[in-house]
């Protein structure tokens, strides 16, 4: 069959079908004025397989392929997109898929948190032994301030409520920034990633043992008590996260190493996104409940430690049972 | 485009029907003019923003680092997912991100190809980026490999070519397949090659235009052509 009468054969079908494709690509598709009906639609497609490949092998002209093409390519795309699930997925994900991914990765999960916590230990342990040693780190304008801001007998000065939203936005873009960076940076072979931990380990350590040196122990300890669990473990976290596609570009095993770091990121973008829930949850202690000095030291302590139960007690055992 | 030569940036994807959808990739260059159009709205956005949450205070300043962060970070994966895969200057320049199977792209699949924008920016200015893309063979940053997206051009809906009525005449001499497609291509194009072109390109076909010459030999070309597509004389 020539190109003419081929294209006239079939050319009532090309319009009904282009035009079912118009209704789907809509933002709100609109299935029922669709010249085809969708119970029609695959083996419409399917037709439409067949006579571009007959176009293609009896070499019809170039317009007509790319129009086949076209149409082939837009109906690909309506049936093979991935479907859109909401809600409730998201509250399968928080309550049991997150902590399972994480105790999946339990021995990547200790060696962040070694790569993170023993920094953090010796370096704290350090300058407070001999606490010029933070001077190594920042600069002395740094410091100065830190201290200012932890020095007790500020009880009185309040900070006001626009200025807790004002940390609540800087907490949200720094700490969720750097926990993205952590991850991303796995790629060049985990050492963005470790290096995030080691380097944010090395730096909360400083600060907490030249102000626990200086004696500024209340004002510090009952700022941090809040947040900490939630922010350091979101902080080993990213670092899990992001030593996963390290790992699956140095060692793909039997994979080819784009497959290995495609279903490595596949994985750990999931346990990325546990980390920001994490780490808004910290922000949100930090900046309204944290900052709050009239709150007492022992009920500041106390949700600290409640703090550090629930999150040993969700990431060791929520999601264990079947629903 | 539908005879991809090894010059064509061309991603051939098979489907699980058995035939191949023929992609065009887009390089760096093009993206990187989305990229620095996407830049313009998402800073002009922030600009607009700091001055509307000027009057907020402190609190008005909390609510911009806020979406300071989910612009820098969301932006892309918002107007991908829920966009045809487009941001804005995607979309200005016809392109689209899709998964390498050519299906749209899911969510993971742009979270991931966004949030690893951070390491194709470095050292400077998406540095390691571009040579990722210049190594890769569909043109992909790190991202887009550890993603497993491409980015490529949506073309433009192709409308059906019409030779223009006429005669329809066998042509004088047997041609082979490649030639009868030359033919045929020759006199589609037709509306978008100016008289003296065709009447140059004619003049090259002596043997098949018997000995006609200008506008008669280009008609008679045409005319050939009609009788390859099948059209009765």
């Amino acid at each position: 069959m020539k190109q003419r009468p081929f294209e006239q054969r079939y050319a009532a079908d090309w319009r009904a079908f282009a035009a079912t494709l118009d209704r789907l690509e809509r933002r709100k598709p609109d299935r029922n004025a669709a010249p085809l009906s969708m119970a029609e639609f695959p083996a419409a497609y399917r037709r439409l397989c067949q006579q571009l490949s007959i176009a293609r092998a009896r070499c019809y002209s170039g317009p007509l392929l790319d129009r086949l093409n076209q149409l082939a390519l837009r109906a690909h795309q309506q049936l093979y997109q991935a479907p859109r699930r909401r809600g409730r997925a998201a509250l399968d994900f928080l309550l049991a898929d997150f902590p399972r991914r994480v105790r999946a990765d339990a021995r990547l999960f200790w060696l962040c948190a070694a790569l993170f916590y023993l920094p953090l230990l010796g370096m704290g342990l350090a300058v407070h032994q001999s606490p010029e040693l933070i001077y190594s780190l920042l600069s002395p304008e740094t410091v100065a301030e830190i201290e200012e801001n932890y020095a007790p007998g500020q009880e009185a000065v309040d900070r006001a409520a626009a200025a807790d939203l004002a940390m609540f936005g800087y907490y949200i873009h720094n700490n969720i920034g750097i926990g993205f960076r952590t991850f991303a940076g796995g790629v060049l072979l985990g050492v963005g990633a470790a290096f995030m931990l080691v380097f944010n380990g090395v730096f909360i350590g400083a600060v907490s043992g030249y102000l626990t040196a200086r004696g500024y122990i209340e004002t510090f300890y009952t700022f941090v008590a809040g947040h900490g669990a939630f922010e350091l473990t979101g902080i080993v976290l990213a670092g899990v996260a992001g030593l996963k596609l390290g790992w699956a570009v140095a060692a793909p095993g039997r994979l080819g190493r784009a497959e290995a770091l495609r279903r490595a990121a596949a994985e750990g973008v999931r346990l990325i996104i546990g980390v920001a829930a994490l780490l808004v949850l910290a922000a949100f202690i930090e900046a309204f409940w944290s900052s709050n000095r009239a709150i007492p030291a022992a009920a500041k302590y106390a949700v600290g430690g409640a703090g550090w139960l629930l999150v040993i007690a969700y990431l060791g055992w929520a999601g264990r049972r079947a629903p | 485009m539908s005879s991809p030569v090894l010059l064509d940036t061309i991603r051939r994807v098979e489907t699980p029907e058995g035939i191949t959808l023929n992609l065009r990739v887009a390089g760096p260059v093009a993206r990187a003019l989305a990229w620095g159009m996407d830049s313009l709205i998402r800073y002009g956005a922030l600009w607009g923003l700091s001055m509307g949450l000027a009057v907020l205070g402190w609190g008005g300043f909390g609510i911009w680092l806020i979406a300071l962060f989910l612009i820098e970070w969301f932006y892309p994966v918002a107007f991908e997912m829920y966009a045809d895969g487009a941001t804005p200057g995607k979309k200005a320049l016809g392109l689209q991100v899709v998964l390498v199977n050519g299906a749209p792209v899911d969510w993971p699949a742009a979270l991931i190809r966004n949030l690893l924008r951070a390491v194709d920016f470095l050292p400077v200015f998406y540095g390691f980026g571009v040579v990722a893309m210049l190594i890769s063979r569909d043109f992909q940053r790190l991202g887009d490999l550890a993603a497993g997206t491409m980015v490529i051009y949506r073309d433009p809906p192709v409308k059906p070519l019409a030779l223009p009525p006429g005669p329809a005449l066998p042509p004088p001499l047997a041609l082979s397949t490649a030639e009868q497609q030359w033919l045929i291509a020759f006199a589609e194009r037709g509306p978008v090659l100016n008289p003296e072109r065709q009447e140059e390109l004619a003049a090259l076909l002596a043997d098949c235009t018997s000995g006609l010459q200008g506008v008669a030999a280009v008609e008679r070309l045409r005319a050939h052509a009609r009788w390859l597509v099948g059209e009765h004389p």
